[in-house]
């Protein structure tokens, strides 16, 4: 193990070296090109044997994983915002071929009024594409999500695709110490790539072809299976993960003073960081506050947020992104979960566009919980708004 | 290569598209695809887009090609083929890549995907078969869809007959990037179409094969002229026969005199409206066509000189 000042898009990188990925088609886009520009370096100073593919477009340089990972190679690509939203298309594909791409996306606001800084509104809409969805909240959980992604999407249970998601500059572009593990520890626990069906002319097959209303349904629910599935594979490989470097993270959820926390608040992203100290902050006077962090939005934990949530008073949910419904989405699949436990459930809408996110953004939302135990007064604030909107 | 060029008698009679596929009565395309994977072999793999070929080939349980093939979208054939061989390539496997898309998927919503591969010079065949209009969906226009002819979103209305553009140059768009090889070819002109593939099959790099492929149900032709209609088409100069390998031209046929374009156009549906003024206007271009192509040490003139020198023909009295 080694210890490295590290950017978050700099630590995928070293990542991706450590997992040994074959083939990796980039297009760049701000915030994500440090991550393949750090690539690139390995490639070209002959520290990493992959072959790296400057692809034409994010369309292209998904088309490019998609074709690569038939052949049963390992691969890996990087985008941000606009560029997943020209994979879109594409994106539907990985997961009903069965083709295990591991991508990072580095969250960025999507459309116009335009920025260039973090918001959820570019991968959120792809939860539905059949791809897992991890968000993480610093440099080193997204060098180790990624070494657990490969063992995840690989696992013969699960094969389906992964994106990493990592907030934009907060994370991207900040540099914090990481440990970096050895060559050796990574390929212990993450052995060679041992596809499922593969473009073979020894053996041949057709990989994704036009099916009929008399088969596709199946398909449809296995996949909705296989993404269930999933689930307790990732609780899984953490824990195996803890076993071999020494620290995991709990799977699809951490709980942060959970245990008799009676007003709970749960985030996603570098976010959660600052809650924390919120929740610290708050539990320093007395106040039973908690933290759940989500790791995935896809599977969602279901299971482990009804688990959580025993005993819990009221509920906050946290969102960095807007569903047009009067509600973000995570909001919208916690509600899910929990509606049975009968507790009030509010939602927290912050830091949309980039805009900062401090402690006080934080107290603030646990006010509006503790207070909706009492009395349900909205189900949804906007927290950080310009003046009284 | 060594030894004698391949003709279609000492050609592999090994079929990789095998009988029972979709495709119409006297499709020029199927016709194509087979002699290429013929040629190509068994170690091939096939990438096939958004395209007839894709959907007669196949449908979920069933496939009439022999060799490994995939599918993913319509507009990234150059993408999907360049990470196929990136794939294999690591893995130190020799296996052919080709990807067969059809002249939409290629002269419009794929040309960035073929550019890029192109481009990079990723070691790949490319097959165009080129049946001038997206069939698949039911015969709209495309960029390459020829002067005049009529499409389903080029309909003989009352105000505008037919596409009012000339077909897109896609071989000059590839050549223009100085791949190693790239060449036409014509169903009508088998020892020609054999060789190039054969040829093609053995060049590292970016390989791109272009070919004419007549459709008789979006060209509103009989199916028992399709050879016809792709002879014809040389002759007209609708198409031309020739390869550009690491920069250098060559033409691999030159018909003896060029016949006037009207000999092709009319037995062709989707042409039986076209003015004489419309057809003399698809005569002037293909003229200057025929010139570049076959006599291109002239002097640059425009209009009637050019004409003079490719052409005798009599002036069209319209269809």
């Amino acid at each position: 193990m080694t210890i490295k000042v590290l950017s978050g898009d700099h630590a995928v990188a070293y990542a991706v070296k450590l997992c040994r990925a074959d083939v990796i088609p980039a297009y760049p886009i701000t915030p994500q090109t440090l991550i393949i520009e750090k690539i690139s370096d390995f490639v070209n100073d002959g520290e990493m044997d992959a072959t790296f593919m400057p692809a034409d477009s994010e369309h292209s340089a998904m088309s490019m994983a998609i074709g690569a990972e038939a052949t049963g190679v390992r691969t890996f690509t990087a985008t941000a915002s606009q560029g997943l939203a020209l994979m879109h298309e594409m994106l539907y594909v990985a997961p009903q071929t069965r083709l295990p791409i591991v991508m990072a996306n580095v969250n960025r606001s999507l459309g116009a009024g335009s920025g260039i800084w973090a918001e959820y509104n570019d991968s959120m809409p792809e939860r539905e594409s059949g791809w897992m969805q991890a968000y993480v909240e610093d440099s080193q959980e997204a060098l180790d999500t990624i070494i657990q992604a490969y063992r995840i999407c690989e696992d013969p249970r699960v094969m389906l695709p992964m994106m990493v998601c990592l907030d934009a500059f907060v994370l991207s572009h900040t540099v914090e110490k990481v440990l970096v593990p050895e060559q050796a520890e990574v390929d212990s626990f993450l052995p060679r790539f041992r596809p499922l069906n593969v473009l073979d002319p020894a053996d041949p097959k057709f990989i994704n072809i036009a099916v009929s209303p008399a088969h596709s349904m199946e398909m449809r629910y296995q996949l909705d299976h296989q993404m269930r599935q999933a689930a307790p594979m990732i609780n899984l490989i953490d824990e195996e993960f803890g076993k071999h470097f020494g620290r995991r993270y709990g799977g699809m959820i951490e709980r942060y003073r959970m245990s008799d926390a009676e007003h709970a608040l749960i985030t996603l992203g570098s976010a959660t960081s600052t809650a924390r100290v919120a929740v610290d902050q708050l539990r320093a006077q007395g106040r039973k506050v908690g933290l759940i962090k989500l790791r995935y939005m896809r599977p969602f934990p279901h299971q482990e947020i009804q688990e959580a949530v025993k005993g819990v008073k009221a509920l906050g949910v946290f969102d960095r992104s807007i569903a047009l419904n009067g509600f973000g989405p995570v909001f919208t699949e916690v509600r899910n979960s929990v509606y049975r436990q009968g507790m009030p459930v509010t939602n927290h809408i912050a830091g949309i566009g980039g805009r900062d996110l401090t402690i006080p953004t934080f107290v603030q939302m646990f006010d509006k919980i503790e207070q909706s135990a009492n009395a349900l007064e909205r189900e949804c604030y906007w927290h950080g708004l310009r003046g009284e909107m | 290569m060594s030894g004698k060029p391949m003709t279609i008698k000492s050609m592999p009679q090994d079929d990789q598209l095998i009988s029972g596929h979709g495709a119409c009565g006297g499709c020029g395309l199927s016709t194509a695809v087979n002699n290429v994977l013929r040629i190509l072999g068994p170690n091939t793999v096939v990438y096939a887009p958004a395209s007839c070929f894709l959907v007669f080939s196949a449908m979920y349980p069933t496939s009439a090609l022999k060799v490994p093939f995939i599918y993913s979208a319509f507009e990234n054939t150059g993408a999907v083929i360049s990470g196929i061989s990136a794939g294999f390539r690591k893995q130190g496997k020799d296996v052919t890549v080709v990807g067969i898309a059809g002249d939409g998927g290629t002269f419009d919503i794929g040309l960035q995907a073929v550019s890029g591969a192109a481009e990079r010079n990723d070691d790949v065949i490319y097959v165009c078969v080129d049946n001038e209009a997206y069939m698949n969906t039911g015969t709209q226009r495309s960029g390459s869809t020829p002067f005049g002819a009529w499409t389903t979103t080029t309909p003989v209305g009352k105000k505008v007959q037919g596409k009012r553009e000339h077909k897109k140059d896609m071989m000059s768009v590839i050549t223009a990037q100085d791949v190693p090889y790239a060449a036409t070819l014509s169903i009508a002109h088998p020892n020609d179409f054999v060789r190039k593939v054969e040829k093609a099959k053995a060049i590292e790099g970016f390989r791109f094969l272009h070919i004419m492929t007549p459709c008789t149900s979006g060209w509103k032709t009989e199916p028992s002229i399709t050879y016809e209609l792709a002879r014809l088409a040389v002759e007209t100069g609708m198409w031309t026969l020739y390869e550009v390998e690491n920069g250098e031209k060559k033409i691999t046929y030159r018909p003896k005199e060029m016949m006037p374009v009207e000999n092709y156009l009319k037995l062709q549906g989707r042409f039986k409206h076209m003015s004489k003024a419309d057809i003399e206007e698809l005569q002037k271009w293909l003229c200057k066509r025929w010139n570049r192509h076959y006599n291109p040490n002239m002097v640059n003139g425009e209009g009637q000189e050019q004409k003079e020198l490719a052409y005798a023909g009599e002036e069209s009295e319209g269809l």
